[in-house]
């Protein structure tokens, strides 16, 4: 047959598109256990991280089961809640996807929450925040104190933010801002964390100072922030209340 | 072929198909492709390397799998065929690092996936392996890829050192006290711009050291 004959090449493009989809189908599923493992581990890694522990991460000789230990010992529960904060018992809180639940309008949302105990019995409480960046999605966990107002740590990536500028979001210079501020004011309003221009307004317990050069990407953990904890506000009431009772 | 006649593996004429593109015939200071690359993952070191590390991977492969094939793609398709050759592998790339270097994987994100669209890969499939043997193909993939890494790896110290004053992740600047002095970063060197004047640097160094490189008119 001439190569370049309809019929020939016709038949070469062929089979080229199946041994090469049969190729990356194969790899793709010989691969995807080990690849959900990291992702669940980079996850769990995350939370952990947000209350300040796994932090020997890097010096454990075997990561996956470091993090696997630290986080049974200190996550000890994790339930999901919906907008007015009641309990959804059937929807477990690992398995929800922020982004999609975000998508939804808030009555429908499933909230996640996870619950962590230190070694002295205090509490935290784990929120995972997810929202837009300039190039692509940022998204992180945030952890409250017990009073469901003070902010203890958070953590906070992107898929593809600039390096150097948005990418610095995922740096501690920029997460130890949060740590001790509130995101209720003293008249008891939800006001969030605000991430500002650095320098353009006094800093006090309810803002931060933005990156700057990568004023989108600062702009979009701000709105994340809000968006995000704003759908728990009635649970974070609900819980104060209860506190103070 | 009997075996008198056979090249050795690295004869002369072989290992000028690895060295030339380190400098006479470099892809990006000489021939100027693969800029745009050059210019996105340069600012830190580890990414630069990785990419450069992948990219020699993916040419090398690509190189040689188009070599073998040469005698049966059809001229009137050649093109898809090597984009077909050259996606796939990267996707192949791209699932390894995610299955065994996530963390790597994660801070590269998109520019594994660009790979694809690096015109010096392409093009050394169109003008050299569709006419070559394997081996000779592989020395030229290897050989444009690394011409093409180095420039990226040393692009890449010189924006880290200056614009973020780490190498490597490592704070450099911090620990020589260089900051107690007034010493500050400089934050244009991480923005694209600077990658397109450090490689100009590059560039005039080379010339005027290698002087066959200037144009005469």
């Amino acid at each position: 047959m001439k190569q370049s004959s309809n019929t020939y090449i016709f038949l070469y493009a062929s089979v080229m598109v199946v041994v090469v989809a049969a190729l990356l189908s194969v790899v793709a599923t010989v691969l995807k256990p080990y690849q959900e493992l990291n992702i669940e581990i980079a996850r769990k890694l995350d939370i952990l991280r947000s209350v300040e522990k796994a932090e020997l991460v890097n010096k454990a000789p075997d990561r996956n089961s470091y993090v696997e230990e630290e986080y049974d010992r200190y996550i000890v529960a994790s339930y999901v809640i919906n907008y007015r904060g009641e309990r959804q018992d059937d929807v477990d809180a690992f398995t929800v996807n922020v982004r999609d639940e975000l998508r939804k309008p808030l009555e429908e949302r499933n909230l996640p929450i996870f619950v962590s105990r230190d070694d002295e019995g205090r509490e935290k409480y784990i929120f995972p925040v997810h929202g837009r960046g300039l190039w692509g999605p940022v998204y992180g966990y945030v952890a409250l104190e017990e009073d469901y107002n003070t902010i203890f740590g958070v953590i906070f990536d992107h898929d593809s933010e600039t390096p150097g500028l948005g990418a610095e979001i995922n740096t501690p210079a920029f997460q130890n801002q949060f740590k001790g501020k509130k995101i209720f004011d003293e008249t008891g309003e939800f006001v969030s964390v605000n991430v500002i221009k650095p320098g353009s307004a006094a800093l006090n317990e309810h803002r931060v100072d933005g990156i700057s050069g990568g004023t989108i990407t600062s702009q979009g953990v701000d709105e994340m922030l809000e968006e995000v904890l704003g759908s728990y506000e009635n649970y974070f009431r609900k819980q104060k209340n209860q506190n103070y009772e | 072929m009997s075996k008198s006649e056979r090249e050795p593996l690295f004869s002369a004429k072989n290992i000028k198909l690895l060295s030339t593109p380190l400098n006479d015939e470099n892809p990006i200071t000489v021939q100027v492709l693969g800029i745009c690359s050059a210019l996105a993952v340069t600012v830190m070191l580890e990414p630069a390397v990785v990419l450069a590390v992948a990219v020699v991977a993916v040419m090398g492969a690509a190189n040689v799998i188009i070599s073998l094939l040469r005698k049966t793609i059809p001229p009137r398709i050649r093109i898809i065929v090597q984009l077909v050759v050259i996606a796939s592998l990267v996707i192949l790339v791209d699932q390894v690092l995610k299955a065994f270097f996530y963390d790597v994987s994660r801070q590269l994100s998109v520019f594994v996936g660009l790979i694809i669209t690096n015109c010096i890969i392409m093009g050394r499939l169109e003008a050299f392996a569709l006419g070559n043997k394997t081996w000779p193909s592989f020395l030229d993939g290897v050989g444009n890829a690394a011409g093409y890494g180095w420039i990226l790896i040393v692009v890449a110290f010189f924006r880290e050192l200056l614009g973020s004053g780490t190498l490597w992740g490592y704070p450099v600047i911090e620990t020589l006290g260089f900051y107690n002095l007034g010493y500050e970063n400089n934050g244009f060197m991480i923005l694209p711009p600077m990658a397109l004047i450090t490689v100009g640097i590059i560039i005039w160094v080379q010339r005027a050291r290698n002087r066959k490189l200037i144009e005469s008119n």
